[in-house]
């Protein structure tokens, strides 16, 4: 009988520089993760193939409930409206409807994407500056949410809504100095310089449409809460100003999304665990502008939020393998993973919290995290600390839900499939791992070009 | 490939330099390669000791023990090849 051999590491050595900080990332970051919601990583691994995101239902709902309960203990009135465009996988808008979420969208593609979940158009509020006017004759008839952008926009809606036994119902977007730099005034009508006044004045004076909302979405990844108690003052304001002139009330305010996640910012020092505002912090700025603008009890309206990513990026996780290590010419280590910047679009704005889903000893190495394209901006993080992991090592990547899901790039390389493990710990496939077929079948050859001789 | 005579190490795998002053870490399979060098071992002799002992197959370990070697270059842990040769 032969005598089982001992594990294997990688032979390192580091170089130990005391009372330097450590800028490669904290001790946690190394504690290994075999497992996220009870499925082993490398059983998903081998079931579902490398890499692969995951997303846990578990998170979602509790996230969601932490938020909902931090509003709803401070405000009567409270709406929460996903925001398609963080994660528009079907499960994932259908686990936000569950919990009550209405939808929020910014195009045709994904007004068409909530109506095929079954979102009544009446819970469908429509952001966004490029509605067509096919849009906006679907969703006036499906008497939708219409957050008008531009005075082009209202203009049609008009033209639409003469031609219409339909009454639109609209609100304007609102951009505003919220003392935050730098300020989104693209998007929308400005409040300081009467820009908001006016467009909410051509809208009350029109008699076939109603104003029933005020939206405002100040920026993303917003760190200062008092920011959204000015934009929720202001906002609050012109529903005064409205009711005091046209002595009609403001159905709803609609604060946006753009709450901070736990993720850490790109050369931040500080883990974005330690420096991002929780939920109460946003809840109390939003509700107490709100509630102390003047509205009378019954008159209070409601409060509809677009929470993105704050909801959804703790809950993804994308489960990757190591491809290579190598020696650059400066002597530093560097690991090459399967996965690079193609599906995680967020590598650009975060260092995200990446750990190793094996077991290992205590000795670690700094090493650069390289994707596998070839393509030199394809870094995942620039410097973290890491046990030596080995050709097909596994790695998990934390709090990827937001954004990748969405904004992932079809590039030399097929997307990877996506599960979900339900709050029984079942894993469910909600999207397949992408095939050629996949990529192709949109291509048309012309029949010129359909054989070539070599 | 001889490591410095002086270098000293612990068992729990803290390295240290008196002729530079400089200290480090290194996990148990460094730790035990470098003490072989130490023993003046030959890098064969190194390779068979480890593939015996852990489940790593022996193109895996070379290629790792490689760059070890080489990082051990880098932080003038080595003698170096002029003295080697001299
Ligand atoms: C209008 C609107 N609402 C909500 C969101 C969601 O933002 P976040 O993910 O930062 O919460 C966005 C994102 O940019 C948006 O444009």
């Amino acid at each position: 009988m032969s005598t089982k051999k001992l594990q294997y590491e990688r032979p390192i050595i580091q170089r130990l520089n005391t009372g330097v900080m450590n800028k490669f990332g904290t001790k946690t970051e190394y504690k290994p993760v075999t497992h996220i919601d009870g499925n082993s990583v490398k059983e998903l691994l081998a079931k579902y193939g490398s890499p692969l995101f995951v997303i846990s239902e578990q998170t979602i709902r509790d996230t969601y409930q932490s938020a909902n309960r931090a509003f709803k203990n401070r405000y009567p009135k409270v709406q929460f409206a996903w925001s398609y465009k963080t994660n528009y996988m079907n499960a994932v808008c259908n686990v936000f409807h569950q919990l009550g979420s209405w939808a929020e969208v910014v195009s045709g593609f994904e007004y068409h994407k909530a109506l095929q979940n079954g979102v009544p158009g009446s819970k469908i509020i429509f952001n966004g500056p490029d509605k067509s006017e096919e849009d906006l004759t679907l969703a006036i008839k499906n008497d939708s949410l219409l957050h008008i952008d531009h005075l082009d926009e209202l203009y049609m809606i008009m033209e639409i809504a003469n031609n219409s036994k339909k009454r639109p119902r609209v609100a304007i977007r609102v951009n505003m100095d919220t003392g935050i730099y730098p300020m989104w005034d693209r998007f929308g009508f400005n409040y300081e310089n009467g820009q908001a006044w006016d467009a909410i004045n051509k809208i009350m004076l029109n008699d076939k449409m109603d104003l029933v909302g005020l939206h405002s979405h100040i920026g993303t990844f917003m760190l200062a809460p008092s920011a959204y108690g000015i934009a929720a003052a202001k906002l609050s304001d012109l529903a005064m100003a409205v009711k005091k002139k046209f002595k009609k009330n403001i159905q709803y305010i609609d604060m946006g999304g753009g709450f901070a996640s736990k993720n850490t910012l790109k050369g931040s020092y500080l883990q974005g665990v330690d420096t991002s505002p929780t939920f109460d912090q946003f809840a109390e700025a939003i509700t107490t502008s709100i509630l102390n603008a003047g509205f009378t009890e019954t008159e209070l309206p409601l409060l509809i939020l677009e929470t993105g990513r704050a909801l959804i990026d703790d809950a993804g996780y994308l489960l990757g393998s190591v491809i290579s290590n190598k020696r650059l010419a400066d002597g530093r280590r560097a690991t090459i993973m399967d996965f690079g910047v193609n599906i995680l679009f967020t590598s650009f704005w975060y260092d995200h919290k990446i750990s190793p889903a094996q077991e290992f000893g205590q000795h670690t190495e700094d090493s650069v995290l390289y994707g596998p394209l070839c393509m030199n901006i394809d870094v995942i993080r620039e410097n973290i600390t890491l046990p030596p992991l080995m050709r097909n090592d596994n790695v998990v990547v934390h709090s990827v839900g937001a954004y990748n899901m969405t904004q992932w790039m079809q590039f030399i390389a097929l997307r990877p499939a996506i599960v979900l493990i339900d709050t029984n710990e079942t894993a469910h496939l909600i999207r397949n791992r992408e095939t050629l077929n996949s990529i192709q079948s949109d291509e048309v050859m012309p029949k010129y070009l359909k054989t070539f001789k070599l | 490939m001889k490591i410095k005579k002086n270098i000293a190490l612990s068992e729990s795998g803290f390295v240290f330099d008196p002729s530079t002053g400089d200290s480090f870490t290194t996990n148990p399979i460094g730790l035990e390669i470098i003490t072989m060098l130490k023993e003046g071992k030959s890098r064969g002799e190194i390779k068979s000791a480890i593939t015996k002992k852990y489940n790593v197959d022996g193109a895996t370990f070379e290629k790792d023990s490689y760059d070890f070697i080489n990082m051990l270059d880098k932080h003038n842990l080595t003698e170096s090849y002029e003295k080697e040769k001299n």
